[in-house]
């Protein structure tokens, strides 16, 4: 639309035609007061606070519904504009139980904001109010009628930003209530049936809607924010944790994105919202437990268990050889983390016998990808891509916030969504064709789509440009065909769906036996020249290293933060005749056949980054802080200083490469400073940068690893920044690889995530709330 | 039944045939009905838009929009259908017009229907009953059925090329949807609020189509118009209010009943003439002149009132719904004020702020103040509040429990006075109502 220029107070302003006066306001920093108004969502002007004096108008108008046109006069401002505003609330505040000091919202309350600010300061109001009972509708949403504004919020965010239309409008006028879905009879209470996302309670501008997990627990004002990304899926929300500080450390009250900065905006899924408490299990691992004489897991101290580890994992290097040694990396650890495993498999423990639990065929996608750069689609492109074909998953179910883009963008930006599936997902709602596949259907589907005969083909063919996301179901030779067939095409780009939170940074930091770091191939000439001792030969996979195991040519397993035992449903007897050493949150299947165990941190707990499955690269910051673990960066920088490398070969600190430790290892990560001195000084290093802090080996990533030339500046400044699987050096034919029958997706769903779903009480209550209690209700 | 009442003064136009059992399609026929449709038929939408607007035909539902006008803004061509709307939803207090029309003349409005869907090119017209008048559900929808097997409705209207359907629907006793984009609302099975403003129905209507909809008064005086022709239509009433109106004079008045004069017709004379006088030949305290939402007019306020919505709105009321209630000098003004208000709080719909919460204020504070427990303050507040609630809401529902509030106050301060200090209520056989 053309430019069209308006005045607002006064002020000549410009913005396309059409565009919502609260809007363009909003952008100008002149600020409209609204409680229904909620970008992205349908219109209300049920509030009737955004009120503003048009140029011969005889009434106010609203500004969320007016849109600018050439020449129009707005006063936004004035004392008729105020006292609207003003006796507006007072009509709110009448019926209102100003219980402010005990409500969760206070201190962060639109209506306290808005009172304070329009001075409804004397009640003109003598009556009784009304009141009702609080409603307990699910583990998660608590609903409480008085102090409600019916602003509608969360009924339009559920409906038409979740696709779930869960919530509603019961009874009329003042006797009006939010009502879920499943409505309590013969006494019995209320239930919400949904997808727990919490985004009412997110959106609710007051305190009507509370959750679960945060209610009468804190003031706002009590807590720290922490910006930085969830630990649960793929997807990489941006995360603001509320932190508070205990007597020995840091506990995660809330998990929010109020702040609506990064990929998901103000988007969280149960997971992201709820999932967090894990951190908090009783049964975290605390401090290192050593196997002792008797065959029982003892507590032990650091020193005690790293030097116990280290000169056992060297006794088996030097005895047997590296060849000797495995090495499981962990599909949630930080970028840095992965990074640091390979190297020290590869340079300290002298082997390639590394790799990971595979959920996705990343190795596959980057080959096939390799040589063309920019083809990959982040969740910026996929938010803003005019059409999208979905071939396989179920985003709904396994990646909610990129089921939360695709609706946004059918909805807002009337993109076209095309669906290829062998079975129908919800997403389907949203498509503009679908088309239902064969079992085994995705190998063929560039082929049917070549064809171009049915309607389905038709459209996407048609497309100009697009953005093709595909699922776990296509491995292998499946994946180079789609990709082959996009790049053929021209304008399309892929992502590739998986799991875990940095399941992608595992496979680009090179937990491959036989790839290294950015996919490039162990035989390629020259790779990696500057790793010392870098074996020529590709290692073992994950089942064959169980397999040595069992034969008992496996001297000694390393674990970091993976559960192959329950994963490959190992026998325990299996690694009986194994040097096991397991860093973990939890007593794992894997850890409770350890030797010793290091008590590591959550990605909640530590700082570094994590790429998501489109190839987001993101930073993470430590938020909680928990007595006892340690990151695993830390620990193996500490196990390869107990083995006696020489530290400044693993991790390039101080070396004037990084020049500045940019305030991680002091700053945020309170507290880590001291013990980072203390160790310095046992060392005798220089005190200037920490070989514990991740970001000193960032320089060294970016320089190795192809596709990680990130843009620092943006990266620090918490946005996400793109990498480049199409980077890859050389060519391996993706027949030639040898991972895609290794590959198991985990297909976690709204309320599971692996190991730390297990462990996360809100999460298993959510689950058992679905599963159960509605389906109780569901039988009466 | 409802006993028909009549007076000498009065103009029969769309009361011609009540009482004349002309709900039966072949007498309706013989006291020359479908003969309008026929004729429309004949001469086009443009013909009939123009008639229409000649005619002077102001919207009876209360706004008074030129009804040829209205008709006009649809526009010819659209992707989507378009549709005739007829707001049957009579739910204002002190207006009984519309259901002695769907009682005694259905086809009136079926006939009418049929007109405004030619004029503007619709197949589809939708009959929209009040929910509380289930009862004449069966009688509109026996004519609608009487009208298709004669071959007036179906795919060829009186053998011609042209389609058009009715469909009749009843609310489910909800005030706001006597508002037009309430109403259309609910006839698609949502829940009865109002719509966002622009666009307009006739732009985006029912199901997205251009609508037009028109209260059953003006639907069922479409007909007429085209009989009579719109000169003659014209002629009968007063300057732009071209026609006659039922009025339906109710309240403390010796004949009560629903009259139809022309538009313009002195309001005093309404009263003492053809009402009889106030009951009991007791004193004029007060008039509401259009429905329970107008603000109300004192006796001098109505020495030279003409009733058409220019002369009433000049004085600072409006025509509105043509409900003229009576109120004598034995009636509590406050009492009167708190009925008013009790029946808008109880229709709110709940939407937005102003309505919702403000016509519960009104009704709590009135009811204390009624009951003699109010302040010198209170007086105050609730002018307040109805003055921060006129021109604030979402639609006009908040307006018309505001406006009626205010005149109230304004005029009658001195008997909301009387009430304070512990008073009992000075007309004090009413008090028992004063507990709600």
């Amino acid at each position: 639309m053309a430019d069209v220029t308006f005045t607002v107070d006064g002020k000549k302003l410009t913005a396309p035609a059409g565009t919502l006066l609260i809007e363009a306001c909003r952008k100008a920093g002149i600020e409209i007061p609204a409680f229904c108004y909620y970008p992205g969502l349908s219109l209300q002007a049920a509030c009737r606070m955004c009120v503003v004096r048009q140029e011969k108008v005889p009434k106010l108008q609203t500004a969320c519904t007016t849109t600018v046109a050439e020449g129009q006069v707005f006063i936004t401002e004035s004392e008729e504009i105020a006292q609207a505003r003003k006796a507006t609330i007072q009509l709110l505040l009448g019926n209102h139980p100003l219980d402010c000091p005990v409500c969760d919202a206070g201190g962060e309350c639109e209506l306290q904001d808005m009172t304070f600010k329009y001075g409804a300061g004397e009640s003109l109001y003598a009556e009784a109010k009304h009141h009702r009972d609080e409603q307990q509708w699910s583990p998660a949403v608590f609903y409480d009628r008085p102090r409600c504004i019916l602003c509608y919020r969360c009924i339009r965010m559920c409906g038409e930003g979740m696709d779930v239309w869960a919530l509603g409008v019961q009874n009329r006028g003042v006797s009006s209530v939010i009502a879920p879905n499943i409505l309590g009879t013969d006494g019995g209470s209320n239930q919400l049936d949904c997808e727990q996302c919490g985004m009412c309670i997110d959106v609710c501008p007051v305190g009507a809607l509370t959750s679960g997990s945060y209610r009468y627990k804190t003031r706002p004002w009590e807590m720290n924010h922490v910006s930085t990304v969830c630990t649960h899926c793929a997807d990489g929300c941006k995360v603001t944790l509320g932190v508070r500080q205990t007597g020995d450390g840091a506990e995660i009250i809330r998990s929010d994105n109020r702040d609506k900065s990064g990929i998901n905006g103000d988007f969280l899924c149960a997971k992201g919202r709820f999932g967090f408490d894990f951190v908090e299990n009783p049964e975290r691992l605390t401090q290192p437990l050593v196997r002792n004489s008797e065959g029982k897991l003892e507590p032990a101290t650091w020193e005690h268990a790293l030097r116990f580890a280290a000169a056992k994992l060297k006794e088996v290097r030097d005895s047997k050889g590296g060849a000797a040694i495995g090495v499981v990396g962990s599909n949630r650890t930080t970028n840095e983390e992965n990074y640091l495993l390979q190297k020290f498999a590869r340079t300290v423990l002298h082997t390639n016998n590394i790799d990971h639990e595979r959920t996705t065929d990343y190795a596959a996608f980057a080959r096939a990808l390799a040589g063309h750069k920019g083809k990959t689609a982040s969740l910026r492109d996929i938010a803003a891509a005019p059409a999208i074909l979905l071939v396989g998953g179920n985003p709904t179910e396994e990646h909610p916030l990129l089921a939360w883009l695709l609706r946004t963008n059918v909805r807002l930006n009337r993109a076209r969504l095309y669906v290829a599936n062998t079975s129908p997902i919800k997403l389907d709602r949203q498509a503009a064709a679908t088309q239902e596949l064969p079992p085994g259907g995705y190998k063929d589907l560039a082929a049917f789509l070549d064809l171009g005969k049915s309607d389905f083909s038709k459209a996407v063919l048609a497309e100009e440009s697009l953005v093709v996301i595909f699922g776990q179901e296509l491995r292998g030779p499946a994946v180079e065909r789609l990709v082959q067939w996009g790049l053929k095409r021209g304008n399309v780009r892929f992502a590739y769906l998986g799991d875990h939170a940095n399941s992608r940074g595992a496979a680009d930091m090179g937990l491959f036996p036989d790839l290294l770091p950015g996919y490039v191939p162990i035989t390629e000439p020259g790779a990696f020249a500057e790793y010392p001792n870098l074996p020529a030969a590709p290692g073992k996979s994950l089942p064959e290293l169980l397999a040595a195991a069992n034969n008992g040519d496996l001297g000694a397993l390393l674990v970091v933060g993976a559960n192959p035992v329950l994963g490959l449903k190992t026998d325990p007897a299996t690694l009986k005749d194994t040097f096991v050493v397991v860093q973990d949150l939890f007593l794992t299947e894997t850890a409770a056949l350890a030797d010793v165990i290091f008590p590591a941190a959550s990605l909640y707990e530590k700082s570094g980054t994590v790429t998501n499955t489109y190839g987001d690269l993101q930073m993470v910051r430590k938020a909680a802080d928990r007595p006892g673990v340690k990151p695993e960066f830390e620990i193996l920088v500490r196990l390869a200083g107990a083995m006696g490398v020489d530290v400044k070969t693993l991790v390039p600190f101080g070396t004037g490469a990084v020049s500045a430790d940019l305030g991680q290892s002091r700053g945020v990560q309170a507290g880590e400073a001291d013990r980072h001195a203390v160790w310095l000084e046992a060392n005798g290093i220089e005190p200037r940068l920490s070989p514990f802090d991740p970001f000193a080996i960032l320089d060294e990533i970016a320089r190795l690893v192809p596709g990680y030339a990130v843009d620092r500046v943006n990266l620090f400044g918490a946005n996400d920044v793109r990498t480049d699987p199409g980077a890859a050096p050389g060519f391996v034919p993706v027949s030639a690889l040898t991972g895609a029958d290794l590959v198991a997706p985990a297909h976690d769903g709204l309320f599971t995530s692996a190991a730390l779903g297990r462990y996360s009480p809100a999460l298993r209550e959510l689950e058992r709330h679905q599963a159960h209690e509605l389906a109780e209700t569901a039988a009466d | 039944m409802p006993r028909l009442v009549s007076h000498p003064d009065e103009v029969k136009i769309v009361s011609r045939r009540f009482g004349k059992g002309a709900a039966n399609i072949d007498r309706y026929i013989e006291l020359g009905g479908y003969e309008s449709a026929k004729k429309c038929l004949e001469k086009g939408p443009d013909w009939i838009i123009d008639e229409m607007k000649a005619s002077g035909l102001r919207g009876r539902g209360g706004a008074g929009f030129p009804t040829g006008m209205k008709w006009s803004f649809v526009p010819k061509q659209s992707p989507k259908p378009k549709y005739v709307l007829v707001n049957g939803d009579e739910s204002e207090p002190g207006t009984c017009k519309d259901h002695l029309i769907f009682l005694h003349d259905p086809h009136a409005v079926i006939e009418g229907t049929l007109i405004a869907g030619l004029a503007i090119g619709a197949k589809i017209g939708f009959i929209y009953l009040r929910g509380e008048y289930r009862y004449l559900l069966d009688i509109m929808e026996k004519a609608v059925a009487d009208a298709y097997s004669k071959g007036f409705l179906g795919k060829k209207i009186f053998g011609s090329k042209t389609e058009f359907q009715i469909i009749t629907q009843t609310g489910a006793g909800a005030y706001e949807v006597g508002e037009e984009s309430a109403l259309m609302e609910s006839l698609e099975g949502k829940r009865g609020v109002p719509r966002i403003k622009p666009p307009f129905p006739a732009v985006v209507g029912l199901y997205g189509g251009p609508t037009v909809i028109n209260n059953a008064e003006t639907i069922a005086s479409v007909p007429h118009v085209i009989e009579m022709g719109a000169a003659a239509y014209a002629a009968v009433g007063s300057p732009r209010n071209g026609g006659t109106r039922l009025f339906g004079l109710s309240g403390h008045v010796e004949r009560p009943g629903v009259y139809e004069l022309p538009m313009g017709y002195n309001l005093k004379k309404m009263i003492y003439e053809v009402g009889g006088g106030v009951c009991g030949g007791r004193t004029l305290k007060a008039v509401v002149p259009g429905g329970s939402s107008t603000p109300v007019l004192l006796p001098e306020e109505i020495e030279n009132l003409g009733m058409d919505f220019d002369q009433v709105g000049k004085a600072g009321s409006m025509l509105g719904s043509g409900g003229v209630v009576v109120i004598d000098d034995q009636t509590c003004i406050v009492e009167f004020a708190l009925r008013t208000i009790s029946f808008y709080q109880h229709e709110s719909c709940g939407w937005c702020i102003p309505c919702r919460e403000g016509t519960d204020w009104l009704k709590k504070s009135l009811t204390r103040f009624h009951a003699g427990f109010g302040e010198a303050k209170d007086i105050d507040n609730i002018q307040y509040l109805a003055e921060n609630m006129l021109g604030r809401t979402f639609c006009p529902l908040g307006d018309a429990a505001a406006m009626p509030t205010l005149a109230f106050v304004k005029k009658f301060r001195k008997e909301f006075e009387d009430h304070l200090n512990g008073k009992p209520c000075p007309f004090a056989r009413h008090v028992e109502m004063a507990v709600v």
